[in-house]
Protein backbone atom coordinates (compact mmCIF):
# COMPACT_ATOMS: atom_id res chain seq x y z
CA UNK A 1 0.00 0.00 0.00
CA UNK A 2 1.14 3.48 -0.81
CA UNK A 3 2.27 5.61 2.11
CA UNK A 4 -0.39 8.12 2.98
CA UNK A 5 0.44 11.76 3.53
CA UNK A 6 0.76 13.19 7.04
CA UNK A 7 -2.58 14.55 8.11
CA UNK A 8 -3.09 17.91 9.71
CA UNK A 9 -6.32 19.56 10.68
CA UNK A 10 -7.88 22.03 8.23
CA UNK A 11 -7.43 25.63 9.33
CA UNK A 12 -8.88 28.90 8.23
CA UNK A 13 -7.28 32.17 9.20
CA UNK A 14 -8.60 35.55 8.43
CA UNK A 15 -6.01 37.91 6.98
CA UNK A 16 -6.20 41.06 9.06
CA UNK A 17 -4.70 44.16 7.55
CA UNK A 18 -3.09 46.97 9.44
CA UNK A 19 -2.18 45.09 12.60
CA UNK A 20 1.20 43.58 11.93
CA UNK A 21 2.65 41.49 14.71
CA UNK A 22 5.29 43.65 16.38
CA UNK A 23 7.65 40.69 16.60
CA UNK A 24 7.38 39.95 12.89
CA UNK A 25 6.35 36.60 11.55
CA UNK A 26 7.19 33.64 13.70
CA UNK A 27 9.84 31.34 12.45
CA UNK A 28 8.63 27.78 12.38
CA UNK A 29 9.00 25.96 15.65
CA UNK A 30 11.49 23.16 15.08
CA UNK A 31 10.58 19.95 16.83
CA UNK A 32 12.92 18.56 19.49
CA UNK A 33 13.23 14.81 19.10
CA UNK A 34 16.26 14.00 21.21
CA UNK A 35 17.80 14.91 24.53
CA UNK A 36 21.50 14.01 24.56
CA UNK A 37 20.87 11.71 21.58
CA UNK A 38 18.18 9.75 23.45
CA UNK A 39 14.83 9.82 21.66
CA UNK A 40 12.09 11.48 23.68
CA UNK A 41 9.55 9.05 22.23
CA UNK A 42 11.53 6.10 23.57
CA UNK A 43 11.66 7.75 27.02
CA UNK A 44 7.89 8.23 27.10
CA UNK A 45 7.30 4.70 25.80
CA UNK A 46 9.40 3.27 28.59
CA UNK A 47 8.79 5.62 31.50
CA UNK A 48 5.28 6.88 30.81
CA UNK A 49 3.87 10.30 30.18
CA UNK A 50 4.67 12.78 31.50
CA UNK A 51 8.30 12.22 32.44
CA UNK A 52 10.97 14.55 33.74
CA UNK A 53 14.34 14.15 32.04
CA UNK A 54 17.64 15.44 33.42
CA UNK A 55 20.89 15.67 31.51
CA UNK A 56 24.00 14.89 33.55
CA UNK A 57 26.14 16.26 30.76
CA UNK A 58 24.40 19.63 30.88
CA UNK A 59 24.63 19.78 34.68
CA UNK A 60 28.37 19.14 34.65
CA UNK A 61 29.06 21.46 31.75
CA UNK A 62 27.05 24.27 33.32
CA UNK A 63 28.76 23.84 36.68
CA UNK A 64 32.18 23.81 35.10
CA UNK A 65 31.60 26.95 33.10
CA UNK A 66 30.28 28.75 36.19
CA UNK A 67 33.22 27.58 38.29
CA UNK A 68 35.66 28.55 35.57
CA UNK A 69 34.14 32.03 35.29
CA UNK A 70 34.80 32.71 38.98
CA UNK A 71 37.97 30.71 39.63
CA UNK A 72 39.87 32.34 36.79
CA UNK A 73 39.14 35.74 38.31
CA UNK A 74 39.48 35.14 42.06
CA UNK A 75 41.84 32.91 44.03
CA UNK A 76 39.46 31.22 46.48
CA UNK A 77 36.06 30.19 45.18
CA UNK A 78 33.64 27.66 46.62
CA UNK A 79 30.20 26.75 45.29
CA UNK A 80 27.52 25.33 47.58
CA UNK A 81 24.67 23.50 45.88
CA UNK A 82 21.34 25.08 46.72
CA UNK A 83 19.31 22.03 47.73
CA UNK A 84 15.93 23.71 47.50
CA UNK A 85 16.39 24.26 43.76
CA UNK A 86 16.56 20.53 43.12
CA UNK A 87 17.24 18.07 45.91
CA UNK A 88 17.03 14.81 44.04
CA UNK A 89 19.89 12.76 45.48
CA UNK A 90 21.32 11.96 42.06
CA UNK A 91 21.42 15.65 41.15
CA UNK A 92 23.01 16.69 44.45
CA UNK A 93 25.63 13.98 44.12
CA UNK A 94 26.63 15.24 40.67
CA UNK A 95 27.23 18.71 42.12
CA UNK A 96 29.09 17.24 45.10
CA UNK A 97 31.30 15.19 42.76
CA UNK A 98 32.10 18.42 40.94
CA UNK A 99 33.23 19.92 44.24
CA UNK A 100 30.16 21.74 45.48
CA UNK A 101 29.32 21.91 49.16
CA UNK A 102 25.69 21.78 50.26
CA UNK A 103 23.50 24.79 51.03
CA UNK A 104 20.38 23.73 52.93
CA UNK A 105 17.46 25.60 54.46
CA UNK A 106 15.70 22.98 56.57
CA UNK A 107 16.27 19.92 58.71
CA UNK A 108 14.97 17.77 55.87
CA UNK A 109 17.51 19.16 53.41
CA UNK A 110 20.22 18.88 56.05
CA UNK A 111 19.51 15.17 56.44
CA UNK A 112 19.58 14.72 52.69
CA UNK A 113 22.99 16.41 52.48
CA UNK A 114 24.42 14.08 55.13
CA UNK A 115 22.95 11.07 53.30
CA UNK A 116 24.62 12.30 50.14
CA UNK A 117 27.97 11.96 51.86
CA UNK A 118 28.74 15.60 52.53
CA UNK A 119 30.60 16.13 55.77
CA UNK A 120 29.00 18.46 58.30
CA UNK A 121 31.65 21.18 57.93
CA UNK A 122 30.74 21.53 54.25
CA UNK A 123 27.07 22.16 54.88
CA UNK A 124 25.85 25.74 54.95
CA UNK A 125 22.67 25.91 56.98
CA UNK A 126 20.54 28.88 55.91
CA UNK A 127 17.00 30.05 56.38
CA UNK A 128 14.70 31.32 59.10
CA UNK A 129 13.44 27.88 60.19
CA UNK A 130 16.01 25.88 62.15
CA UNK A 131 14.61 23.91 65.07
CA UNK A 132 16.55 23.46 68.28
CA UNK A 133 17.14 19.85 67.26
CA UNK A 134 18.45 20.97 63.86
CA UNK A 135 20.79 23.47 65.51
CA UNK A 136 22.19 20.92 67.98
CA UNK A 137 23.01 18.55 65.13
CA UNK A 138 24.54 21.35 63.04
CA UNK A 139 26.68 22.55 65.96
CA UNK A 140 27.91 19.03 66.73
CA UNK A 141 28.76 18.49 63.04
CA UNK A 142 30.65 21.81 62.78
CA UNK A 143 28.32 23.00 60.05
CA UNK A 144 28.29 26.61 58.94
CA UNK A 145 25.20 28.09 60.50
CA UNK A 146 24.01 31.27 58.83
CA UNK A 147 22.01 33.16 61.41
CA UNK A 148 18.86 34.86 60.19
CA UNK A 149 17.45 36.63 63.26
CA UNK A 150 18.15 37.45 66.92
CA UNK A 151 15.90 34.71 68.32
CA UNK A 152 18.02 32.18 66.51
CA UNK A 153 21.20 33.86 67.71
CA UNK A 154 20.06 33.60 71.34
CA UNK A 155 19.17 29.93 70.90
CA UNK A 156 22.68 29.33 69.58
CA UNK A 157 24.25 31.23 72.49
CA UNK A 158 22.24 29.07 74.88
CA UNK A 159 23.22 25.88 73.07
CA UNK A 160 26.90 26.77 73.01
CA UNK A 161 26.80 26.86 76.82
CA UNK A 162 24.69 23.71 77.14
CA UNK A 163 26.71 21.62 74.68
CA UNK A 164 30.11 23.07 75.51
CA UNK A 165 30.81 23.29 71.81
CA UNK A 166 31.93 26.23 69.70
CA UNK A 167 29.38 26.82 66.97
CA UNK A 168 30.70 28.17 63.68
CA UNK A 169 28.43 30.84 62.35
CA UNK A 170 27.97 33.50 59.73
CA UNK A 171 25.34 36.17 59.73
CA UNK A 172 23.06 36.97 56.90
CA UNK A 173 22.96 40.67 56.18
CA UNK A 174 20.45 42.67 54.19
CA UNK A 175 21.32 46.10 52.91
CA UNK A 176 20.54 48.91 50.54
CA UNK A 177 22.50 48.40 47.34
CA UNK A 178 20.30 50.59 45.19
CA UNK A 179 18.33 47.55 44.08
CA UNK A 180 14.56 47.64 44.27
CA UNK A 181 12.93 45.74 45.87
CA UNK A 182 15.34 45.63 48.77
CA UNK A 183 15.24 42.18 50.31
CA UNK A 184 14.93 42.95 53.98
CA UNK A 185 13.08 39.95 55.30
CA UNK A 186 16.16 37.77 55.66
CA UNK A 187 19.00 38.47 58.02
CA UNK A 188 20.13 41.57 59.88
CA UNK A 189 20.04 45.03 58.39
CA UNK A 190 23.31 46.76 57.70
CA UNK A 191 22.27 50.41 57.61
CA UNK A 192 20.40 50.51 60.91
CA UNK A 193 23.27 48.88 62.79
CA UNK A 194 21.53 45.57 63.44
CA UNK A 195 24.24 43.59 61.69
CA UNK A 196 26.97 45.23 63.78
CA UNK A 197 24.93 44.52 66.93
CA UNK A 198 24.71 40.87 65.92
CA UNK A 199 28.47 40.71 65.40
CA UNK A 200 28.97 42.19 68.88
CA UNK A 201 26.52 39.79 70.52
CA UNK A 202 28.20 36.82 68.87
CA UNK A 203 31.80 37.70 69.60
CA UNK A 204 31.27 39.05 73.10
CA UNK A 205 30.15 35.58 74.21
CA UNK A 206 33.60 34.22 73.42
CA UNK A 207 31.93 30.89 72.74
CA UNK A 208 30.87 31.34 69.14
CA UNK A 209 33.11 31.66 66.12
CA UNK A 210 32.06 34.19 63.50
CA UNK A 211 33.62 32.95 60.31
CA UNK A 212 31.52 34.37 57.51
CA UNK A 213 29.32 37.15 56.23
CA UNK A 214 26.46 36.36 53.91
CA UNK A 215 24.28 38.55 51.77
CA UNK A 216 21.92 37.97 48.90
CA UNK A 217 20.97 41.18 47.18
CA UNK A 218 18.22 39.83 44.96
CA UNK A 219 17.65 37.95 41.74
CA UNK A 220 18.22 39.04 38.15
CA UNK A 221 20.86 41.54 39.24
CA UNK A 222 22.98 42.48 36.28
CA UNK A 223 24.50 45.75 37.43
CA UNK A 224 27.96 45.39 38.84
CA UNK A 225 27.37 48.55 40.88
CA UNK A 226 25.03 46.69 43.23
CA UNK A 227 27.65 44.03 43.95
CA UNK A 228 30.28 46.70 44.45
CA UNK A 229 28.13 48.40 47.09
CA UNK A 230 27.28 45.10 48.78
CA UNK A 231 30.87 43.93 48.95
CA UNK A 232 32.13 47.32 50.16
CA UNK A 233 29.66 47.20 53.05
CA UNK A 234 30.63 43.64 53.95
CA UNK A 235 34.32 44.59 53.85
CA UNK A 236 33.65 47.54 56.17
CA UNK A 237 31.94 45.20 58.59
CA UNK A 238 34.79 42.68 58.36
CA UNK A 239 37.34 45.42 59.09
CA UNK A 240 35.37 46.80 62.02
CA UNK A 241 35.05 43.26 63.40
CA UNK A 242 38.78 42.74 63.13
CA UNK A 243 39.59 46.05 64.81
CA UNK A 244 37.43 45.34 67.82
CA UNK A 245 37.74 41.56 68.22
CA UNK A 246 40.83 40.57 66.19
CA UNK A 247 38.62 38.05 64.41
CA UNK A 248 39.14 37.55 60.69
CA UNK A 249 36.21 36.76 58.49
CA UNK A 250 37.12 33.66 56.50
CA UNK A 251 34.49 33.84 53.83
CA UNK A 252 32.04 36.10 52.06
CA UNK A 253 28.92 34.34 50.82
CA UNK A 254 27.34 36.38 48.06
CA UNK A 255 24.30 34.08 47.73
CA UNK A 256 22.80 33.13 44.43
CA UNK A 257 19.99 34.56 42.41
CA UNK A 258 21.68 34.35 39.05
CA UNK A 259 18.98 34.29 36.41
CA UNK A 260 18.38 31.32 34.14
CA UNK A 261 17.50 31.71 30.49
CA UNK A 262 13.80 31.27 31.09
CA UNK A 263 11.83 34.36 30.11
CA UNK A 264 9.84 35.99 32.89
CA UNK A 265 6.23 36.71 31.99
CA UNK A 266 5.81 40.25 30.76
CA UNK A 267 9.44 40.58 29.72
CA UNK A 268 9.79 42.43 26.43
CA UNK A 269 12.74 40.44 25.14
CA UNK A 270 13.45 36.73 25.48
CA UNK A 271 15.75 35.94 28.39
CA UNK A 272 18.16 34.15 26.07
CA UNK A 273 19.01 37.64 24.80
CA UNK A 274 19.07 39.47 28.11
CA UNK A 275 20.29 37.11 30.82
CA UNK A 276 23.80 37.98 32.01
CA UNK A 277 26.33 35.18 31.57
CA UNK A 278 28.35 33.60 34.38
CA UNK A 279 31.24 35.71 33.16
CA UNK A 280 29.20 38.89 33.56
CA UNK A 281 28.32 37.98 37.15
CA UNK A 282 31.84 36.78 37.90
CA UNK A 283 33.33 39.97 36.55
CA UNK A 284 31.05 42.16 38.64
CA UNK A 285 31.51 40.20 41.86
CA UNK A 286 35.22 39.41 41.71
CA UNK A 287 36.18 42.93 40.60
CA UNK A 288 34.45 44.25 43.71
CA UNK A 289 36.05 41.59 45.94
CA UNK A 290 39.51 42.40 44.67
CA UNK A 291 39.02 46.16 44.97
CA UNK A 292 38.19 45.96 48.68
CA UNK A 293 40.75 45.68 51.43
CA UNK A 294 39.98 42.96 53.94
CA UNK A 295 41.78 42.56 57.32
CA UNK A 296 45.52 41.74 56.98
CA UNK A 297 45.08 41.95 53.22
CA UNK A 298 43.90 38.35 53.25
CA UNK A 299 41.30 37.68 50.61
CA UNK A 300 38.36 35.80 52.10
CA UNK A 301 36.96 32.75 50.31
CA UNK A 302 34.11 33.66 47.98
CA UNK A 303 31.13 31.35 48.42
CA UNK A 304 28.37 31.15 45.80
CA UNK A 305 25.02 29.48 46.31
CA UNK A 306 23.61 29.82 42.86
CA UNK A 307 20.94 27.22 42.10
CA UNK A 308 18.61 28.11 39.28
CA UNK A 309 21.28 29.09 36.75
CA UNK A 310 23.11 25.80 37.31
CA UNK A 311 20.24 23.37 36.86
CA UNK A 312 17.41 24.94 34.86
CA UNK A 313 18.85 24.09 31.44
CA UNK A 314 19.48 20.46 32.40
CA UNK A 315 15.81 19.67 33.05
CA UNK A 316 13.12 18.75 30.51
CA UNK A 317 9.50 17.69 30.84
CA UNK A 318 8.08 15.48 28.10
CA UNK A 319 4.38 14.72 27.81
CA UNK A 320 1.35 14.09 25.65
CA UNK A 321 -1.49 16.14 24.19
CA UNK A 322 -4.81 15.11 25.73
CA UNK A 323 -7.23 17.17 23.65
CA UNK A 324 -7.79 20.16 21.46
CA UNK A 325 -10.76 22.40 21.80
CA UNK A 326 -12.19 25.74 20.79
CA UNK A 327 -12.80 28.38 23.39
CA UNK A 328 -15.95 30.49 23.34
CA UNK A 329 -14.12 33.27 21.49
CA UNK A 330 -13.04 30.87 18.74
CA UNK A 331 -9.46 30.63 19.97
CA UNK A 332 -7.73 27.30 20.06
CA UNK A 333 -6.92 25.55 23.30
CA UNK A 334 -4.77 22.51 23.81
CA UNK A 335 -4.93 20.37 26.94
CA UNK A 336 -1.72 18.56 27.89
CA UNK A 337 -0.95 16.06 30.63
CA UNK A 338 1.40 18.34 32.58
CA UNK A 339 -0.07 21.17 34.56
CA UNK A 340 0.96 23.64 37.20
CA UNK A 341 1.06 20.71 39.61
CA UNK A 342 4.38 19.77 37.98
CA UNK A 343 5.35 23.21 36.75
CA UNK A 344 4.72 25.67 39.49
CA UNK A 345 7.15 27.83 37.59
CA UNK A 346 4.57 28.35 34.79
CA UNK A 347 3.06 31.05 37.01
CA UNK A 348 6.03 33.33 36.36
CA UNK A 349 7.87 31.93 33.35
CA UNK A 350 6.95 31.72 29.70
CA UNK A 351 8.25 28.17 29.33
CA UNK A 352 9.38 27.11 25.88
CA UNK A 353 7.39 24.18 24.56
CA UNK A 354 8.17 22.18 21.42
CA UNK A 355 6.54 19.36 19.49
CA UNK A 356 8.56 16.13 19.54
CA UNK A 357 7.75 15.30 15.92
CA UNK A 358 7.12 17.37 12.81
CA UNK A 359 3.35 17.15 12.53
CA UNK A 360 2.09 20.32 10.99
CA UNK A 361 3.29 23.20 8.90
CA UNK A 362 0.60 25.47 10.23
CA UNK A 363 0.52 27.17 13.55
CA UNK A 364 -2.28 28.94 15.30
CA UNK A 365 -2.54 31.10 18.43
CA UNK A 366 -3.08 28.48 21.11
CA UNK A 367 -3.56 28.54 24.85
CA UNK A 368 -2.01 25.52 26.50
CA UNK A 369 -3.78 24.16 29.56
CA UNK A 370 -2.74 21.50 32.03
CA UNK A 371 -5.01 18.60 32.99
CA UNK A 372 -6.13 19.86 36.39
CA UNK A 373 -9.71 20.78 37.15
CA UNK A 374 -8.64 24.30 37.97
CA UNK A 375 -8.99 27.46 35.97
CA UNK A 376 -5.50 28.63 36.88
CA UNK A 377 -3.89 25.61 35.26
CA UNK A 378 -2.43 27.45 32.29
CA UNK A 379 0.98 26.55 30.89
CA UNK A 380 1.15 29.15 28.10
CA UNK A 381 -1.31 31.82 27.05
CA UNK A 382 -1.97 32.34 23.34
CA UNK A 383 1.30 31.32 21.78
CA UNK A 384 1.75 30.51 18.13
CA UNK A 385 1.88 26.74 18.20
CA UNK A 386 1.67 24.00 15.56
CA UNK A 387 -1.51 22.00 15.34
CA UNK A 388 -0.73 18.94 17.42
CA UNK A 389 -3.31 16.17 17.60
CA UNK A 390 -4.49 14.16 20.55
CA UNK A 391 -1.75 11.70 21.47
CA UNK A 392 1.06 13.78 19.96
CA UNK A 393 3.99 14.46 22.23
CA UNK A 394 5.70 17.65 23.30
CA UNK A 395 8.67 18.62 25.40
CA UNK A 396 9.14 21.64 27.66
CA UNK A 397 12.59 23.13 27.94
CA UNK A 398 14.43 24.44 31.02
CA UNK A 399 12.45 22.99 33.88
CA UNK A 400 15.34 21.80 36.07
CA UNK A 401 14.95 24.41 38.81
CA UNK A 402 12.24 24.34 41.48
CA UNK A 403 9.82 22.14 39.51
CA UNK A 404 10.91 18.90 41.17
CA UNK A 405 10.90 20.47 44.64
CA UNK A 406 7.84 22.71 44.48
CA UNK A 407 5.60 20.27 42.61
CA UNK A 408 2.26 19.38 44.10
CA UNK A 409 0.57 16.07 44.47
CA UNK A 410 -2.91 17.04 43.33
CA UNK A 411 -5.47 14.60 41.88
CA UNK A 412 -2.76 12.49 40.29
CA UNK A 413 0.61 10.86 40.95
CA UNK A 414 3.93 12.54 40.43
CA UNK A 415 5.74 11.04 37.44
CA UNK A 416 9.04 9.27 36.89
CA UNK A 417 12.25 11.27 36.73
CA UNK A 418 15.10 9.92 34.63
CA UNK A 419 18.72 10.98 34.29
CA UNK A 420 20.67 10.61 31.06
CA UNK A 421 24.29 10.08 32.04
CA UNK A 422 27.34 11.21 30.08
CA UNK A 423 27.42 7.92 28.16
CA UNK A 424 23.80 8.48 27.12
CA UNK A 425 22.55 5.71 29.39
CA UNK A 426 19.17 6.35 30.99
CA UNK A 427 18.66 5.87 34.74
CA UNK A 428 15.44 6.09 36.69
CA UNK A 429 16.27 8.39 39.63
CA UNK A 430 12.83 8.90 41.16
CA UNK A 431 10.01 6.43 40.78
CA UNK A 432 6.54 7.58 39.89
CA UNK A 433 4.15 7.49 42.81
CA UNK A 434 1.34 4.99 43.08
CA UNK A 435 -1.53 4.49 45.46
CA UNK A 436 0.64 2.57 47.92
CA UNK A 437 2.76 5.67 48.48
CA UNK A 438 -0.32 7.47 49.76
CA UNK A 439 -1.84 4.47 51.51
CA UNK A 440 1.32 4.24 53.60
CA UNK A 441 0.85 7.77 54.85
CA UNK A 442 -2.82 7.51 55.71
CA UNK A 443 -4.46 5.93 58.75
CA UNK A 444 -8.09 4.88 58.93
CA UNK A 445 -9.82 5.03 62.35
CA UNK A 446 -11.39 1.70 63.40
CA UNK A 447 -14.97 2.89 63.06
CA UNK A 448 -14.40 3.75 59.40
CA UNK A 449 -12.87 0.44 58.44
CA UNK A 450 -14.73 -2.01 56.24
CA UNK A 451 -14.85 -5.51 57.67
CA UNK B 1 -22.94 26.07 -2.54
CA UNK B 2 -23.59 29.27 -4.41
CA UNK B 3 -21.74 31.36 -1.85
CA UNK B 4 -18.55 29.41 -2.23
CA UNK B 5 -18.61 29.85 -6.00
CA UNK B 6 -18.36 33.61 -5.63
CA UNK B 7 -15.09 33.31 -3.71
CA UNK B 8 -11.72 33.37 -5.42
CA UNK B 9 -9.59 30.48 -4.18
CA UNK B 10 -5.94 30.25 -5.26
CA UNK B 11 -4.02 27.00 -5.58
CA UNK B 12 -1.85 27.79 -2.58
CA UNK B 13 -4.73 28.37 -0.20
CA UNK B 14 -5.44 32.07 -0.41
CA UNK B 15 -9.14 33.02 -0.34
CA UNK B 16 -10.62 36.35 -1.42
CA UNK B 17 -14.22 37.37 -0.92
CA UNK B 18 -14.96 40.17 -3.38
CA UNK B 19 -18.29 41.12 -1.81
CA UNK B 20 -16.66 42.23 1.43
CA UNK B 21 -12.99 42.53 0.52
CA UNK B 22 -12.02 39.99 3.20
CA UNK B 23 -9.27 37.49 2.62
CA UNK B 24 -8.32 34.26 4.36
CA UNK B 25 -5.60 31.65 4.28
CA UNK B 26 -6.05 27.92 4.65
CA UNK B 27 -3.84 24.84 4.55
CA UNK B 28 -3.68 21.87 2.19
CA UNK B 29 -6.54 19.94 3.79
CA UNK B 30 -8.66 23.06 4.02
CA UNK B 31 -8.12 23.64 0.31
CA UNK B 32 -9.11 20.08 -0.54
CA UNK B 33 -12.27 20.40 1.51
CA UNK B 34 -13.19 23.72 -0.14
CA UNK B 35 -12.71 22.27 -3.60
CA UNK B 36 -14.79 19.20 -2.77
CA UNK B 37 -17.51 21.41 -1.34
CA UNK B 38 -17.53 23.40 -4.55
CA UNK B 39 -17.96 20.17 -6.48
CA UNK B 40 -21.05 19.55 -4.36
CA UNK B 41 -19.69 16.51 -2.54
CA UNK B 42 -21.44 15.36 0.64
CA UNK B 43 -19.70 15.38 4.00
CA UNK B 44 -19.30 11.59 3.93
CA UNK B 45 -17.69 11.74 0.50
CA UNK B 46 -15.29 14.44 1.69
CA UNK B 47 -14.30 12.42 4.76
CA UNK B 48 -13.70 9.36 2.58
CA UNK B 49 -11.50 11.15 0.12
CA UNK B 50 -9.43 12.68 2.94
CA UNK B 51 -9.00 9.23 4.49
CA UNK B 52 -7.85 7.84 1.15
CA UNK B 53 -5.16 10.44 0.73
CA UNK B 54 -4.04 11.06 4.33
CA UNK B 55 -3.10 9.05 7.36
CA UNK B 56 -6.20 9.74 9.48
CA UNK B 57 -9.18 7.78 10.78
CA UNK B 58 -12.85 8.53 10.21
CA UNK B 59 -13.50 9.94 13.67
CA UNK B 60 -10.71 12.49 13.53
CA UNK B 61 -11.30 13.45 9.93
CA UNK B 62 -15.00 13.94 10.66
CA UNK B 63 -14.41 15.93 13.83
CA UNK B 64 -12.04 18.30 12.07
CA UNK B 65 -14.29 18.64 9.02
CA UNK B 66 -17.27 19.72 11.11
CA UNK B 67 -15.16 22.19 13.02
CA UNK B 68 -13.87 23.61 9.75
CA UNK B 69 -17.42 23.89 8.38
CA UNK B 70 -18.38 25.83 11.51
CA UNK B 71 -15.60 28.29 10.76
CA UNK B 72 -16.70 28.69 7.18
CA UNK B 73 -20.23 29.39 8.41
CA UNK B 74 -19.02 31.86 10.99
CA UNK B 75 -17.14 33.76 8.31
CA UNK B 76 -20.19 33.58 6.09
CA UNK B 77 -18.38 31.65 3.39
CA UNK B 78 -21.02 28.89 3.21
CA UNK B 79 -24.68 28.65 4.19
Amino acid sequence: MMNKKIYERPVLRKVVEGIPNKFGSLKRLRPIEFIDNVSINSLIDKYGSPVFVLSEKTIRETYRSAYRAFSTRYPKVQFAWSYKTNYLDAVCRIFHQEGSWAEVVSGFEYEKALDNGISGNKIIFNGPDKSKKDLIRAIKNNSLIHIDHFDELYTIIELSKELEETPQVAIRINMDTGIIPQWDRFGFNYENGEAWNAVNRILSTGKIELIGLHTHIGTYISTSKAYEIAIRKLAELANKTYERFQTSIEYIDIGGGFASQNTLQGAYLPATDTTPSFDDYAHAITTAMIAEKFPNNIAPTLILETGRALIDDAGWLAGTVLANKRLADGNRAMVIDTGVNLMFTAFWYDHEIYPVKETSFQSEPTTIYGPLCMNIDVIRKKIDFPLLNKGDRFVIKRVGAYTMTQWMQFITYRPNIVLIDENEEVHLIRKEEDKEVFRRQELIPDHLKND
Amino acid sequence: MSKLNSIAISDNGFLFKPSTGESFTTNEIGLIILNLLKEGKTHEEIINSIMEEFDVDEINAGRDLYEFLDFLKKENLID
